[in-house]
């Protein structure tokens, strides 16, 4: 059964009454939430994803209201993972956004059994492309744009590396935009489906984009890694690629994963044979139909 | 409260690890948030692989055991190269420098260290050396960070131990003791003895641990006069492990007792036996709960029992029992109320309500 065979009343019930659990790639969660705002946006964004029926989950999370006489005063929400509340409460409209951060950390915080980088991935003709990215430099916006153009989404923050192989595991969870882009995205993928914005987060305005069909129904099928591009937006630029010294590019997912020197020697190893199993690319643009065909070259 | 029911599966699979075996996919969505809630999932993880278990447990648990052994693998390495930083900062201190807790159990690789989680570093010095101590540490790294000025005179007249010193570029925090407990705590102890009676370690060089009655005694003290007991059920397990390797040796018990009158702690160690052996079955001779030094009267063992059930079934919210806030509160006063007398106590506690309310704004 997907998500989206429920309607909207029967999910509100089956997230009030804790009994919906969500299977996004390895990972199975039940979700549990009063809230309207969390369940328009998993019917809205999640609708592909398989429901689970089975007896185990590997996160049980909620969304609601924090207790307290505060919420008379000014609505607000927080995060479960448990018992833990992992975060400060927000305003109650940041909702789902919280939802997606939560989900984010149960993975970043807890899947040790990967080495996790923090980068988008996608993949095309069995070979995939991963996206590190600093803050800004247009990795989501990419992400979306390849995605929207038939690249398969594993993931725009979290890329999984299997430990036994080496190879790409997908999540194919929304993509995460952010203010500019957010309407950027809008206006050249018209149909793209985009959840409401939630507005003055601590990363300004936040929306996010229902993965394609596609990359939901193959999320398990794990992809081989091929190329490492540091994308970076810069106004006025023409879309190149430039290489980009292997060196390099280990250090720097290093110093940004979720859990390298966790994983001590085996963090080196999977990702030494990471860049060795890829070319390493910058890649600077300021148009996306440029960036994209582009990318439509590397991946021919 | 039966410790035979509450907490389950965890309590079972705490007393014979074997259990996971029989664990089917609903038992363990159970187990593996109490045991990650109470900070026992990996010493799971690694009691599972000695036993030969993990193979054919089922498939989708088998990586939360991954994820959790690389974790505690990681802190185990962690705390042992964070030990060595401290050795050698402390390289020309006179006297001893006891590891405790923790960091004892993963240098000296004792029973509980397999699979244990690390939080800060703990040793304790001989007070005399406590300023020439102070003074090494902070040319290392380490300092006491933004504690105000009524901090510092709380820790440094009332404690037992110096502000939490945070190590400037790597954020480790060592807690250095002179003492078990505080000056002022309602029971008096002395570090002389255990100072005196410190094994000395071949690696790293100048640091010791503490001997074996005076790790469990250390450990006892730190449990039951805690206030927060959101990690009990880990210390429990670190009290039951000592006490399943040392006790071994049947020369440890009498002396664990006398031990106990020596350091006037026999009545932490009698809550700690009475605990260990109700929650987690562990062997201890029969006569050597009755013969505990300080034991309490017996409507003050049955008033303590319920609220230790309390804090230990603290750890989830699946274990949870009636009036468990209420223990719980009781237990913070009591932790506060062991601390020091109530005329220091009451103002202590109104001027943190305050600065919390600050704080909240």
């Amino acid at each position: 059964m997907k998500l989206g065979d429920l309607s909207l009343a029967q999910l509100r019930q089956r997230l009030a009454d804790n009994d919906l659990a969500l299977r996004t790639g390895p990972f199975v969660t039940r979700i549990q939430s009063p809230m309207l705002q969390v369940a328009e946006g998993l019917l809205r964004l999640y609708a592909e994803f398989p429901l689970d029926t089975g007896e185990f989950r590997d996160f049980h999370v909620r969304v609601g209201p924090p207790s307290g006489l505060r919420r008379w005063l000014r609505p607000q929400i927080n995060f479960w993972y448990d018992d833990h509340s992992p975060f400060k409460p927000l305003p109650a409209n940041h909702a789902f956004a919280l939802l997606e951060w939560g989900l984010n950390w149960c993975v970043a915080g807890h899947a040790h059994h990967y080495l996790m980088l923090h980068a988008a991935v996608l993949e095309k003709n069995g070979r995939a492309v991963v996206l590190p990215g600093d803050p800004g430099a247009g990795k989501s916006t990419l992400t979306a744009a390849l995605m929207l153009s038939g690249w398969r989404l594993l993931s725009d923050e979290i890329t999984l590396v299997d430990r036994d192989d080496g190879l790409l595991v997908g999540l194919a969870r929304p993509v995460s935009l952010k203010n500019a882009s957010i309407d950027i995205i809008q206006r050249a993928f018209p149909d793209a489906v985009i959840g409401a914005p939630a507005y003055d987060t601590h990363k300004g305005t936040v929306a996010h984009l229902k993965p394609s069909a596609d990359s939901v129904a193959r999320v398990g099928e794990k992809a081989r890694p091929a190329w490492v591009v540091f994308p970076r937006w810069r106004e006025g630029s023409t879309a190149r690629l430039s290489p980009h010294s292997r060196a390099d590019a280990l250090l720097h997912t290093a110093s940004h994963a979720f859990n390298y020197s966790l994983l001590g020697g085996l963090g080196f190893e999977l990702n030494a044979a990471l860049m060795d199993a890829c070319t390493c690319h910058d890649f600077e643009y300021s148009n996306l139909d440029d960036a994209l065909r582009v990318f439509a070259e590397l991946a021919a | 409260m039966n410790p035979a029911r509450a907490c389950q599966p965890l309590v079972e699979v705490l007393r014979h690890p074997g259990h996971m075996a029989t664990l089917d996919l609903a038992a363990w969505d159970v187990l593996l948030r109490q045991a990650g809630a109470a900070g026992l999932l990996s010493r799971l993880a690694i009691q599972a692989d000695s036993l030969g278990l993990t193979a054919n447990l089922p498939a989708a648990v088998r990586p939360h055991l991954t994820a959790a052994r690389t974790v505690a693998m990681k802190q185990r390495q962690a705390v042992r190269w964070e030990v060595r930083r401290v050795a050698q900062a402390l390289a020309g201190i006179e006297g001893p420098v006891l590891l405790l807790k923790g960091a004892a159990y993963a240098i000296a690789d004792l029973p509980p260290a397999a699979g244990r989680l690390f939080g800060d570093i703990d040793i304790l010095v001989p007070r005399a050396q406590l300023g020439q101590v102070e003074a090494a540490l902070q040319l290392a790294g380490w300092h006491t960070e933004k504690q105000n000025d009524y901090d510092q005179r709380y820790y440094r007249r009332w404690m037992h131990e110096l502000p939490p010193m945070t190590h400037i570029r790597r954020g480790t925090v060592l807690d250095v003791h002179h003492n078990l407990l505080p000056e002022t705590a309602r029971i008096q102890t002395h570090a002389g003895p255990i100072l005196a009676a410190a094994q000395a370690l071949a690696d790293p060089p100048g640091l010791s641990i503490p001997a074996n009655t005076d790790l469990v005694l250390h450990s006892a003290c730190h449990l039951f006069h805690e206030g927060e007991w959101g990690h009990g059920l880990r210390d429990l397990v670190d009290l039951d492990s000592l006490l399943r390797s040392c006790g071994l040796e049947p020369t440890f018990w009498p002396s664990l007792l006398a031990r106990a009158h020596t350091l006037n702690l026999g009545r932490p160690l009698y809550y700690a036996l009475d605990c260990c052996q109700r929650w987690l079955n562990t062997p201890i001779p029969a006569n050597i709960i009755a013969n505990c030094p300080q034991r309490p009267p017996s409507w003050q063992r049955a008033v303590m029992r319920g609220l230790f059930d309390a804090g230990l079934a603290s750890a989830h919210r699946s274990c949870h029992k009636r009036l468990a806030g209420l223990a719980a509160l009781i237990l913070y006063i009591r932790g506060h109320y062991l601390r020091m007398p109530w005329r220091l106590l009451l103002p202590h506690l109104l001027h943190q309500a305050r600065r919390r309310e600050a704080e909240q704004g």
